[in-house]
């Protein structure tokens, strides 16, 4: 990646507060513009990193470079980088048009310039005449605003986002999410947005770093971590994936003939699969069909065990006769009627159906 | 460049002048006073070497174990009786409507804003022979002569119950408002009588409350020596009152401070004893 | 239940009664127009008789009433300081630091325990061990040796009421002005500094009404020339009652009450700012 495009590298970050490590080595690129998502379980060292991005907390080892230059050892107030906290942090004492001229104040911005700036960021987060309530009087989704507009009248070259949409109801989060987007290329600022929702992280983000203990799993774009999971973890974390421990018997071209319990099942290779080595297939639930009526080509036999209806699909449980439980959801108007007991054909499309190497299992 | 440049600073330097005053006020000073202990009687107010464990020795005289006795006999009555008058009102203060509530509570606080030798004086006055309190005796007609009651053993604990009051009332409130009521309540639903409820839910729920109470009437009560002093006249030599007489009167500065280690140690004890039965320290403070 | 709650009011005003009855005496008898021996104990009719005295250049008050106050005054004034920044000193850290670091953590850790002793045991054991420090030392006794035994119980009413209030800010507050481009300085000034001004304020509230009243303590390490009001007060009652005593004792009270007054109007009004649609831009 060529400098100027380049905005944050980090750099063999690794973090242990007392004998636990909360960061295990981090590498990463952020690209200028961009609206990059760290996602993972709690615990997995997302705010950690943010945190040391921000100046809050300092590695134990690697580096933090800002357009290069090499900031880790700057305290906060002097990075061009800003934060949005979790519980939003307004100042209780201060109004909003206080709370959002704070940082042009600590910067000994003129008067006049602070209360046309002030105002113009009321404007862009559309609270025009809110300046002189307290946070207490706004609702959640306001003070996330005023949160917002704080941090970005700064004009930040980074704004760091502590999942800003936590503590709201799901239907306002959904609105904030648009609305965060809109703002975010409207600011033209390149922001690094923590959440453990993935919804939220596929819907808003240009990429997505998967991580878990302190690690990243994949970086990529939502599609491809969606639809190419690099690992167990990464399929399940992400949607509702059926994972089939298998281990590979033989390989030709671009087939791989795999083993599950005694049962053979064809899949597509790739090339780091060897044989005899033990991987996971995965395959998303709504990718996974089934019908009483066998299909052509390859299939597996289950037993229909029952389904759990939500709306506009329902997701079917059905046993394999090696034991294993594969879920399948279907949309609710194409469904045929199965009664519990019932034997029923499972197939996929080979091509959505992926080989991950098995890494659930590990923990730190 | 220092590595550290995190929103936390150094801001623990701040306690630095506050942590460096009370190393030198109270921890040395303390410490003095377990060393002058240890020395004998010098000229004026001074002590001299060698170290000797003399003035230890003398508090078996039965003089001192006397009024060892008296003090912690007056300051475990002091706290029984604020339990007996202060658990009641607490408790009824705590059923109140809210707003009323915080009126009497702020009721019950407002005189201890006051010095307390003003309304301990208050009481010598009511006490007098031809004070209030006989006269409206008299001239109700319920007793011909005079009680004597000022410079007694009764004034001497209507004091000390007066001053320490509050002490007691205030922690048993707090742990009476943070009570779950709808405990009480499921007791009366579950066929326990108002009366069994009380003693089986609201005293061991606010069990804390009231350890902490005592504690607090009962430790400033064995060193308390100025009600004692205007209300017990000069027959009651309490351990404050011991202590006070050594150090101005007799000027043996290592005897008083062997006097006050003593106190000390019993301070000690008990702070110690009620974190052994579960009590928080955060609890004794006020 | 009716029943019940007659009988629980009662019992309340009874032992609320019973709490002012000294007060409402001495406050009673001070107004005594009776001047004579029995004045003391005898109403006999309504008068300023004994108010007339107080400020007598030689029976009167004044000049205790001066040391008090400025043994208060400054005393607080030190003790605040010395209390706040020890409540912010205490905050809990997440940062991992340096063993020397831990080590000085460790001593304000201890010095926090011992600034909190003074309220702890009892008045006499600090009154005594101060005067024997301060004759260790060799300070003269009067106002120094008061302002510093003062400021040393004074401290811990400031340092409890401060961090509690502390202790319920976000602390994410802080981290924000920094991020914000606060230096540490400015981010305590701005945002701490403010958000605890009301604890301050009744912290020391309190520490002065304590030091006005304090006797025990002001009883070991006072000088010869420095007397406290509450140290004439007692050397006036100890002997008798003497009746100008009760018209000092009432301004008294009526100063501790007005205090407690003032303070309550001010978190009043701090609480009713707070909730103020209408404040000033601070911009």
């Amino acid at each position: 990646m060529s400098e100027d495009t380049t905005l944050l590298s980090l750099r063999g970050l690794r973090k242990t507060f007392d004998t636990q490590e909360a960061l295990n080595g981090l590498d990463l690129d952020v690209i200028r513009g961009e609206f990059l998502t760290l996602l993972g379980p709690s615990g997995c060292g997302k705010t950690t990193t943010l945190r040391i991005i921000a100046g809050l907390e300092m590695p134990t080892e690697g580096q933090v470079f800002l357009e290069g230059k090499d900031i880790t050892l700057l305290p906060p107030e002097k990075r061009e980088v800003n934060t949005v906290f979790q519980n939003y942090a307004l100042f209780p004492h201060m109004n909003v048009a206080a709370n959002i001229g704070y940082g042009l104040r600590m910067r000994k911005v003129p008067k006049a310039d602070v209360l046309k700036r002030v105002d113009e960021m009321l404007r862009l987060v559309q609270l025009e005449g809110y300046g002189k309530r307290m946070p207490s009087q706004l609702s959640g989704g306001q003070r996330q605003r005023v949160a917002i507009a704080r941090s970005a009248v700064l004009s930040p070259k980074l704004l760091l986002l502590d999942e800003p949409l936590g503590a709201l109801d799901l239907q306002l989060r959904r609105q904030m999410q648009s609305e965060l987007k809109k703002m975010q290329q409207q600011l033209g600022i390149t922001f690094i947005y923590i959440t453990h929702d993935q919804e939220e992280a596929l819907n808003m983000s240009d990429r997505i770093a998967l991580m878990r203990d302190g690690r990243f799993v994949q970086l990529d774009t939502p599609h491809n971590l969606y639809e190419r999971p690099a690992t167990a973890f990464a399929a399940t974390f992400i949607g509702e994936t059926n994972i089939l421990d298998c281990t590979v018997v033989g390989i030709s071209g671009e087939e791989v003939l795999l083993d599950m319990s005694g049962i053979a099942i064809p899949a597509t290779t790739e090339d780091w699969v060897v044989p005899g080595q033990t991987l996971c297939l995965c395959i998303r639930a709504e990718r996974l069909h089934y019908a009483k009526k066998s299909p052509e080509g390859f299939f597996l036999r289950g037993t229909f065990k029952g389904s759990h209806y939500a709306g506009s699909e329902r997701t079917a449980e059905i046993e394999l006769n090696t034991g294993h439980t594969l879920f399948s959801r279907q949309r609710t108007e194409q469904e045929e009627t199965v009664l519990p007991g019932e034997t029923v054909c499972l197939w996929w499309d080979r091509k959505t159906a992926g080989l991950v190497i098995d890494d659930r299992e590990e923990t730190t | 460049m220092k590595t550290d440049g995190s929103a936390g600073g150094r801001t623990y330097l701040a306690a630095l002048p506050m942590s460096l005053w009370a190393f030198l006020f109270v921890g040395i000073s303390l410490l003095y006073v377990i060393g002058l202990s240890l020395l004998s009687r010098g000229e004026g107010f001074g002590a001299q070497l060698p170290v000797t464990l003399d003035n230890y020795m003398r508090l078996g005289d039965r003089l001192y174990l006397r009024s060892l006795w008296l003090s912690l006999r007056l300051a475990a009555t002091t706290a029984l009786m604020s339990l007996l008058f202060g658990y009641p009102l607490a408790y009824f203060i705590s059923r109140a409507r809210p707003r009323a509530r915080t009126w009497l509570m702020i009721l019950l606080i407002a005189p201890f804003w006051t010095n307390a030798l003003i309304r301990i004086y208050g009481w010598k006055i009511l006490f007098y022979a031809n004070g209030p309190i006989n006269s409206v005796l008299r001239s109700l007609g319920l007793i011909e002569k005079p009680l004597k009651l000022l410079y007694t053993d009764f004034s001497v604990l209507v004091g000390m119950v007066y001053a320490m009051f509050p002490f007691f009332v205030l922690p048993v409130y707090s742990s009476l408002e943070r009570m779950d009521w709808t405990m009480a309540e499921a007791s009366r639903d579950l066929g326990a009588t108002p009366l069994k409820t009380f003693f089986t839910i609201t005293v061991p729920m606010t069990l804390p409350g009231i350890m902490a109470g005592l504690v607090l009437t009962f430790i400033p009560s064995i060193g308390l020596f100025f009600i004692s002093d205007l209300l017990g006249g000069a027959n009651t030599m309490l351990w404050g009152n011991l202590v006070q007489n050594e150090l101005l009167k007799s000027h043996d500065m290592p005897f008083a401070a062997t006097l006050s280690v003593v106190l000390l140690a019993l301070t000690g004890v008990i702070i110690l004893l009620y974190k052994r039965v579960g009590g928080k320290a955060d609890d004794i403070v006020f | 239940m009716k029943k019940n709650s007659f009988w629980s009011s009662l019992y309340i005003a009874v032992i609320i009664l019973a709490l002012y009855l000294p007060i409402m005496v001495v406050v009673v008898l001070s107004f005594n127009g009776n001047t004579g021996r029995t004045a003391a104990m005898n109403f006999t009719g309504f008068s300023f008789y004994w108010y007339k005295g107080l400020f007598d250049p030689i029976s009167g008050f004044g000049t205790q009433m001066l040391t008090s106050l400025e043994v208060a005054f400054w005393s607080v004034m030190i003790s605040a300081c010395l209390g706040t920044l020890g409540a912010v000193g205490m905050l809990r850290q997440k940062m991992r630091k340096a063993a020397s670091e831990r080590a000085v953590m460790k001593m304000t850790g201890i010095g926090e325990q011992l600034a909190m002793l003074p309220i702890m045991i009892p008045e006499l054991i600090l009154g005594i061990a101060l005067m024997a420090l301060f004759s260790l030392l060799k300070l003269p006794f009067g106002k120094m040796t008061l302002i510093f035994a003062h400021i040393t119980f004074c401290t811990p009413y400031i340092l409890i009421t401060v961090k509690s209030r502390l202790s319920t800010l976000e602390p994410t507050l802080q981290e924000a002005a920094r991020d914000l481009g606060a230096s540490p300085a400015k981010a305590f000034a701005t945002v701490t500094l403010p958000l605890a001004a009301p604890a301050i304020l009744s912290g020391s509230l309190l520490a002065f009404a304590m030091s006005m009243d304090d006797f025990v303590i002001s009883f070991f390490v006072n000088g010869a020339q420095t007397t406290t009001l509450p140290l004439k007060v007692y050397s006036s009652v100890k002997v008798g009652v003497t009746p100008q005593v009760n018209a000092l004792c009432t301004v008294m009270l009526g100063a501790a009450f007005l205090v407690v007054a003032v303070g309550q109007l001010i978190s009043a009004l701090a609480e009713k700012r707070r909730a103020d649609t209408t404040k000033k831009v601070q911009a």
